[in-house]
């Protein structure tokens, strides 16, 4: 049985517009993973550009969109995503295409470093380790997984119409890693810079980005703990450290 | 792609005080100590830096912080890693890494590392192999810090976080060529491409950092991610400098059949174990005490016998599982949630219910760039070790040496931190106390353009992926769990056709943009130079030590071998270097027979 996979290819110094090039290939005896049928594929034409490295869903290179729905290649096998016995492979959504499968990162990133994505604290490190419960770890969960694949953002139609002043899933998602975090001291700073009506509020509760997630985290319930702080005001008392320091 | 640069226009050269190559746990750790340091410093990284390998560590960090342990003692892990290294890590790196770790380890909490906790609130530590208490005579001990079995990703998260919070200078997706050696014999910087545009450069600096990581893409089974080529040790061996000790490849014991990718040791260390086709928890006879926790290189090795006496698992008896349902999904869940995942993904196996089908996989090179504890490396001649100026390693890329002959879980990412730490500080104070190093000439510069130009000149040739394929099944034959001078002498002849090939390889797709035929190219090339210098170097030692075993001399030979090897690419001979034996606080621990 033959597959067809339908590409969108793209190189800027020779095309003007992308188009869908169309490849034949037999069908594998085995379940492969996305990412193995593009490599195949590109060993028969060397031109086919896409990122890859981790190939076990833990380094986010290879987030693309996969039959309509974002996704990593890597661990993403074909029954799961094969229609009949098609698969169509796209960049990540609403990101300018440097070419083929490779999009431009750059307000992705530029939306995770507004976050502040880093421990802020006003006390000096103790000697050892700073303590913290295993109960209060457990609120990390959930949080610090993200591995900056796009997938969720990508797939957001709020990010698609404000990439630069809407945060987006990914970015939130670790806003409140941070604020979820005991050890971190700046929370009512953290919570002012996401008071504007973009930051968070364009959220629409879509559930895109929860729905495509491959690790799958929740950045729309995400979002909500941050909305609630910040209607709440951020009483320091509802997120104080109840720690052991 | 501009074929030739010209030099004389500035706007290809690019300056720095120190340039980092890499941006994986052991780049960014030393970026960061150079960030604060007012000096103008940038990382280089093929990827973006959470894209490194780095991040898919799982089991943990090891270090004796004393938390499962109040006891605990860093000299005890210096043993343990001074055994498992089977006497041939340098003492006195290993001392300065285990004394210093815990400092380094609790600087990466205070810096946000997601540790998970005990219930005092103190960092987590698990089970490792090769861990004891007292000396190798108090028992198993519980040494590996961890956040869940995502703790590279954690780490490497933390430390590009703060990297931003610092303001370090990234290139990311800049690929690093070769390096520009002066008349002098001195490193100067790299010849780099950003991926992206395919702008040419000339990277200058005073320092040059190679934190490029490991290349197990050498194997055509590894746990390795795809970028792991060896690029580091590519480029100082093309421009004539040694590599110690590679014929020491680990092989991990969990590998999951057929994929490759790794299940953590943590998984023993939480009290999983191995059985084979008869259910028979075959580890007890190899190993009686330390049973599955014993040194990688003795439990892999042990795999392969079982498979080999015809107890392995499945339909063509090749592997054996690795039993975790009676943990119980509590465990499983809170402890061990990647593996749960990966296994479904990989093996189509619940670990909740079903063991996981598992196999020796080539996983850590401990050999590579010979450095001292700063970082700084060494060249040979005439028998004596000098310093290379302007050039420095940390990571795996690196050989410090404190793996020796078998690295224990754990002590990588430990590697990573403490010497990328150092190494940082180091040349800080280098630096700011005036050294450096002399301008590299316009023929200097060519000549390191030189790879790159042929490259984008050829115009027939050979494909990337036939000789990648050809070069990996090679060393996966002869170069794998057991070897045999024989078969070894054969993979050498091999590998010297596979040189011919691969310098002169066919670049297809010579456009500019994103031109990945061209990265995977150049890395293929990087990855026979690995190859090569893994190949002889095992043929060579004629003993069995660590993680080189030999069917035909299955003996330590403490008399002729205990020693770094140094492979001279140029004369491509093989030389041995002196171990430390000289720890500065505690007394050297003399080498005895290994046995777990
Ligand atoms: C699956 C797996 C699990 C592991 N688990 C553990 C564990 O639990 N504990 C432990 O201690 N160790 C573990 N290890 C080992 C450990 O993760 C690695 O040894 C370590 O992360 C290597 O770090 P590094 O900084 O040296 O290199 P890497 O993280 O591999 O980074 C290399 C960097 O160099 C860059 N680079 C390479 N070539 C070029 C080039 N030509 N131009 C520009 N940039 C370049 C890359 O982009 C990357 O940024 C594990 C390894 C694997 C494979």
């Amino acid at each position: 049985m033959e597959l067809s996979v339908s590409l969108y290819r793209y190189n800027p110094e020779q095309d003007k517009f992308p188009y869908m090039k169309n490849y034949k290939v037999k069908k594998p005896e085995k379940d492969i993973m996305v990412l193995d049928l593009l490599n195949m594929l590109k060993e028969d034409d060397a031109t086919i550009s896409y990122r890859r490295s981790c190939r076990e869903g833990v380094c986010g290179s290879d987030g693309m969109n996969i039959n309509g729905k974002n996704g990593l290649a890597c661990i993403t096998p074909l029954s799961e995503v094969l229609k009949g016995n098609k698969l169509e492979l796209r960049p990540l959504p609403g990101l300018p295409v440097i070419r083929d499968l490779i999009v431009d990162m750059t307000q992705f990133y530029e939306q995770y470093e507004k976050i502040k994505p880093f421990l802020q604290s006003d006390s000096e490190p103790p000697e050892q380790e700073r303590l913290q419960s295993p109960q209060d770890r457990d609120k990390l969960d959930g949080l610090y997984e993200c591995i900056l694949c796009a997938c969720c953002s990508t797939s957001c139609p709020s990010f698609w119409w404000n990439p630069d002043k809407f945060v987006g899933p990914a970015a939130l998602l670790q806003a409140y890693r941070f604020l979820a975090d005991t050890r971190d001291t700046k929370k009512q700073e953290r919570l002012e810079e996401l008071g504007d009506p973009f930051s968070v509020y364009r959220c629409h509760g879509i559930m895109n980005c929860v729905n495509v997630c491959p690790k799958g985290l929740n950045p729309n319930k995400a979002i909500g703990e941050i909305k609630s702080m910040l209607l709440t005001g951020s009483k320091e008392d509802k997120i104080k450290v109840v720690g052991l320091e | 792609m501009n074929k030739v640069i010209n030099i004389s226009k500035k706007n290809n050269i690019k300056e720095f005080d120190a340039l980092i190559v890499g941006g994986g746990g052991s780049g960014m750790r030393t970026s960061l100590e150079l960030a604060k340091s007012g000096l103008n410093t940038a990382v280089i990284s093929k990827v973006f830096p959470t894209r490194s390998h780095t991040v898919s560590a799982q089991g943990g960090i090891t270090c004796a912080i004393q938390s499962a342990d109040p006891n605990d003692d860093w000299r005890w892990h210096m043993y343990d890693t001074v055994k498992g290294s089977d006497y041939i890590g340098d003492q006195d790196a290993i001392e300065y890494m285990c004394s210093e770790g815990p400092k380094a380890v609790y600087e990466l909490e205070h810096m946000g590392l997601p540790f998970s906790r005990f219930e005092n609130g103190r960092i987590y530590q698990r089970p490792f192999g090769g861990q004891s208490k007292d000396f190798g005579k108090g028992g198993q001990a519980a040494r590996t810090c961890a956040a869940a079995d995502r703790t590279g990703h954690a780490l490497l998260h933390t430390l590009y976080q703060n990297n931003v919070k610092e303001g370090t200078n990234f290139l990311n997706e800049w690929f690093a060529v070769d390096l520009v050696k002066n008349s002098k014999n001195e490193i100067t910087g790299v010849i780099a491409f950003s991926i992206e545009s395919g702008e040419v450069c000339y990277l200058k600096a005073q320092a040059t950092v190679l934190a490029t990581g490991g290349a197990g893409r050498i194997y055509a089974s590894t746990t390795n991610a795809l970028i792991n080529t060896g690029d580091g040790l590519g480029m100082t061996l093309r421009a004539g400098f040694p590599a110690q000790d590679m014929e020491m490849w680990q092989f991990h014991p969990t590998g999951i059949h057929g994929a490759g990718s790794l299940v953590t040791e943590g998984c023993r260390g939480e009290g999983g174990y191995l059985i084979n086709a008869d259910g028979e928890r075959f580890m007890e006879r190899y190993a009686p005490n330390a049973k599955d926790l014993a040194g990688r290189d003795v439990v892999a090795r042990s795999m392969v016998m079982e498979i080999l006496e015809g107890r392995g698992c499945g339909p063509e008896k090749d592997h054996v599982y690795l039993k975790l349902d009676h943990l119980g999904a509590d465990v499983l869940n809170s402890k061990l949630p990647g593996i749960c995942e990966l296994s479904k993904t990989f093996a189509h196996v619940d670990p909740i219910k079903e063991p996981i089908p598992v196999v020796p996989t080539c996983h850590y090179m401990m050999g590579g760039t010979p450095t001292n504890i700063h970082g700084q490396a060494f060249s040979r001649n005439d028998g004596n070790d000098f310093m290379v100026s302007g050039l420095f390693s940390v990571g795996e890329a690196a050989c410090v040496s404190v793996h020796g002959a078998n690295r224990l879980g754990g002590n990588s990412l430990l590697d990573l931190v403490v010497f990328g730490r150092a190494a940082g500080k180091h040349i800080n104070e280098e630096l700011k106390s005036g050294g450096g190093v002399e301008n590299a000439s316009n023929e200097d510069i060519e000549l390191a353009m030189s790879r790159l130009n042929k490259l984008n000149e050829s115009e027939s040739g050979y494909e990337v992926a036939d000789v990648k394929k050809q070069l990996q099944t090679c060393m996966q034959n002869y170069f794998g769990v057991f070897r045999r001078g024989e078969f070894m002498e054969k993979g050498v002849k091999e590998l010297e056709e596979i040189r011919e090939k691969s310098e002169n390889l066919y670049l297809k797709d010579k456009s500019i943009a994103f031109n990945t035929n061209r990265v995977e190219a150049l890395e293929l090339q990087n990855l026979l130079e690995v190859a090569e210098a893994t190949a002889i170097s095992a043929m060579m030692r004629d003993e069995s030590r660590g993680a080189h075993a030999r069917d035909d001399f299955p003996e330590r030979d403490d008399e002729n071998w205990l020693c770094h090897s140094l492979y001279d690419p140029v004369e491509k001979k093989l030389g041995k270097r002196d171990v430390n034996f000289v720890p500065k606080e505690v007394e050297a621990f003399p080498p005895k027979m290994r046995s777990y």
